[in-house]
């Protein structure tokens, strides 16, 4: 259960090993939580990335559940072992993601399915299992991670822009199905944000950290927010990127 | 089936439940028949505090009878004076039946909306607490509903155990249908109420303890100034009374009852219009109003026993943000953990506009009544403070460690380790909780906070 100081009691971080989603969790672990789960691909980097957090809740129980991002129709199972383990998800944090930057799709057109499948088509069908799940329980909030890059999908790499374009969408309409039962989803929009995912990566303007980022979520959740973008003007940038036309668009250095 | 966003009073941590408004025992019994693995739980008028009366996923049947304000569910015997009554009939009800007829409700909590089932699943308590004990004690049966649908009868002389483990059960035992409740004769409707002023902490303590003549009051309680700093740390208002004699009271009727609502809270209010300048300048105008020296008059029941009831919807003033009550009691030896509790509170720039200390009498039999001999200090804060979570674990570790508990009508936050250190007989109760309802029908989101109920339903 959530207490009444807005704590949650059981959490769950998919992409145990995302920088951001760590970020996340540090700011959500607090005296009332009693149970974290990590789900990830790997086990032990999951387990080295949370160790600071274990070690300074030693009241907070940690758990570990392995899955593969890419595999859509195993999501329902891995939602079934997650509860198994900690009864009701009160908060669960979709962080889970490729970026893929500077891969030649051309020659490598697996990356996509692969990218799709992480990205989309898991991600979607997690929502799902985690939707069906919150609803039962008559609370319960999901986060998922998206990136303004779906706001206006650009040149450079529109297969990764499409992917957060599309679970995006599909975010913002299964919290609209949603409203009513209790459960509902947050959807975080940040832009560049500087981990070991875009390290080498030339930094974007209004670029952002992990633990920014983890802030406004953590806001995000308290007030019951839709959407929150990280940094917050980005929102008002994207405003209008989104509607400019498209000849001026292409000319634009992004 | 109306599905329904429910919360208690500090309207935090709202959750979504399936809401059947009936007190049909036929209507409860398919309800609870058509249950899933989330379970039912009872709400009366959802006037405590955290999230005792809400089931998230599950069904929440509301036994209520607003629409009898003639109380024709509850029948008074003008000779014994034991009131027969419907659980869902509230304690305003009662006083109305009740009051003009020489009889009064021998525990009153400080609001009078609330109803009897809650009441004893609560445990409620007064000012007379010192004086009476809680409401449980006035209790000599009730009809329980059982989670097979089987309905009981139970009293301290019958059943002890289920009986006790019922009283300040928190409606985890089964849904209370009826009870027959001792009333308290009066000869007047009004209380003859001594009040005076306190300077500081140390004078509020020694005017309560049992040195003291707080023992010789049936109604005894102090509000409590926590913004104030220095030497007047902790000063407050303390008043103590008992119902006064007829000849007292003006007037040709001396029974004469009528509680009426004066006005009520608008209906939004901003996140933080109570803070730290607005409760300080309350505080200040509250201490003031009080006489210097000791002052005794007489004031009505609602003014006396119900102050808050006068404004309706109160619970609103905090903004969509809620509010919590944070209500503890600590050993009379203790009042050092009550200093650096008031102390921890006021640092943290915590404003409480409404803080009451009281001297509380012994413990009943009842494992999860929360009353036990001690001081008991109830604070009220804005819900969206930050740091609150570990302000509030930090303040729960001190009371526990002095032997202290947590009272779980308000409870919105302690850990479930708390209340079994707080409270020596859980296993005890947990026992017989299973007894009484092996299969786990029974929850509430408290219950599955604190781990009052296995997690999973037996099926």
């Amino acid at each position: 259960m959530k207490n009444g100081v807005g704590v949650a009691q059981n959490i769950v971080l998919f992409g145990g090993t995302s920088e951001i989603g760590i970020a996340i969790l540090k700011r959500l672990v607090k005296p009332g939580v009693a149970r974290v789960v990590l789900v990830s691909r790997n086990i032990d980097a999951a387990e080295v990335a949370s160790e600071g957090l274990s070690s300074q809740f030693p009241e907070v129980d940690f758990h570990h559940i392995r899955f593969d991002a890419s595999d859509a129709s195993a999501m329902q199972n891995v939602v079934a072992s997650v509860a198994e383990e900690v009864g009701d998800i009160d908060v669960a944090v979709i962080a889970q993601g490729l970026l893929n930057e500077g891969s030649d799709y051309y020659s490598h057109p697996d990356g996509l399915v692969e990218m799709a499948n992480v990205n989309f088509t898991g991600t979607m069908t997690l929502m799902y299992a985690l939707a069906a799940r919150v609803k039962a329980q008559g609370y319960g909030k999901i986060v998922l991670l998206s990136s303004v890059a779906g706001e206006r999908v650009r040149k450079g790499n529109p297969a990764y822009g499409a992917t957060k374009a599309g679970i995006d969408g599909f975010a913002l309409a299964l919290d609209h199905e949603l409203a009513g039962t209790g459960a509902s989803v947050l959807v975080v929009r940040p832009g560049f944000v500087a981990t070991k995912m875009t390290s080498g990566m030339k930094k974007a303007p209004f670029s952002t950290d992990a633990e920014s980022v983890a802030a406004i979520v953590e806001r995000g959740i308290a007030s019951d927010k839709k959407v929150v973008w990280a940094p917050g003007i980005l929102r008002w940038l994207f405003l209008v990127l989104k509607n400019v036309p498209l000849p001026v668009w292409r000319r634009l250095p992004l | 089936m109306p599905r329904e966003r429910l919360s208690g009073w500090g309207r935090t941590a709202w959750t979504v439940a399936d809401l059947v408004q009936s007190t049909d025992p036929n209507i409860i019994r398919s309800t609870i028949a058509s249950s899933g693995e989330r379970g039912v739980i009872a709400r009366g008028l959802g006037r405590s505090y955290g999230a005792a009366a809400q089931n998230a996923g599950g069904h929440v049947i509301e036994l209520t009878s607003e629409h009898d304000p003639m109380g024709a569910d509850a029948v008074l015997d003008p000779v014994s004076g034991l009131l027969d009554v419907a659980s869902s009939v509230s304690i305003d009800s009662i006083l109305r039946l009740c009051v003009p007829r020489g009889w009064f409700i021998p525990v009153t909590p400080g609001t009078r909306f609330v109803t009897v089932g809650g009441a004893i699943a609560s445990d409620v308590h007064g000012k007379n607490h010192h004086f009476d004990g809680s409401f449980g004690q006035h209790v000599r049966s009730l009809t329980l509903m059982l989670a097979s649908g089987e309905v009981v009868e139970l009293s301290p002389q019958s059943h002890p155990e289920w009986f006790w483990a019922t009283v300040g059960g928190m409606g985890l035992t089964g849904i209370i249908l009826r009870a027959t409740v001792a009333m308290l004769p009066i000869q007047s409707s009004r209380v003859r109420v001594e009040t005076e002023r306190l300077p500081n902490f140390d004078a509020v303590c020694d005017a309560m303890s049992g040195d003291g003549d707080d023992s010789t009051y049936r109604y005894s309680v102090c509000w409590v100034d926590l913004l104030a700093t220095g030497s007047s740390m902790g000063r407050g208002v303390l008043t103590r009374g008992d119902h006064a004699a007829p000849s007292e009271v003006k007037g040709d009727d001396p029974l004469a009852y009528d509680p009426r609502l004066k006005v009520s809270a608008p209906g939004w209010v901003p996140n933080g219009l109570l803070n730290k300048y607005t409760i300080k300048a309350f505080n200040e105008a509250w201490f003031r109003k009080a006489p210097a020296k000791r002052h005794i008059g007489l004031e009505s029941i609602p003014a006396f026993f119900h102050p808050l009831d006068g404004v309706n919807k109160w619970n609103r003033l905090y903004g969509p943000q809620g509010f919590l009550q944070y209500q503890f009691i600590v050993p009379l030896d203790r009042t050092d953990v009550l200093r650096r509790v008031i102390e921890n509170f006021s640092e943290a720039g915590v404003a409480s506009f409404l803080a009451v200390l009281k001297r509380m009498g012994p413990q009943n039999l009842a494992p999860l009544s929360f009353p036990t001999e001690g001081w008991t200090l109830t604070l009220d804060m804005a819900a969206g403070i930050a740091g609150l979570p570990e302000l509030l674990s930090r303040v729960d570790g001190m009371v526990l460690d002095a032997g202290g508990r947590h009272y779980l009508a308000k409870d919105s936050h302690v850990a479930p380790s708390a209340v079994r250190r707080g409270y020596p007989r859980f296993d005890e109760w947990m026992s017989t909780r299973d007894e009484m309802d092996p299969l786990g029908v029974w929850r509430s989101d408290l219950a599955r906070r604190l781990g009052l109920v296995h997690p999973g339903r037996v099926s």
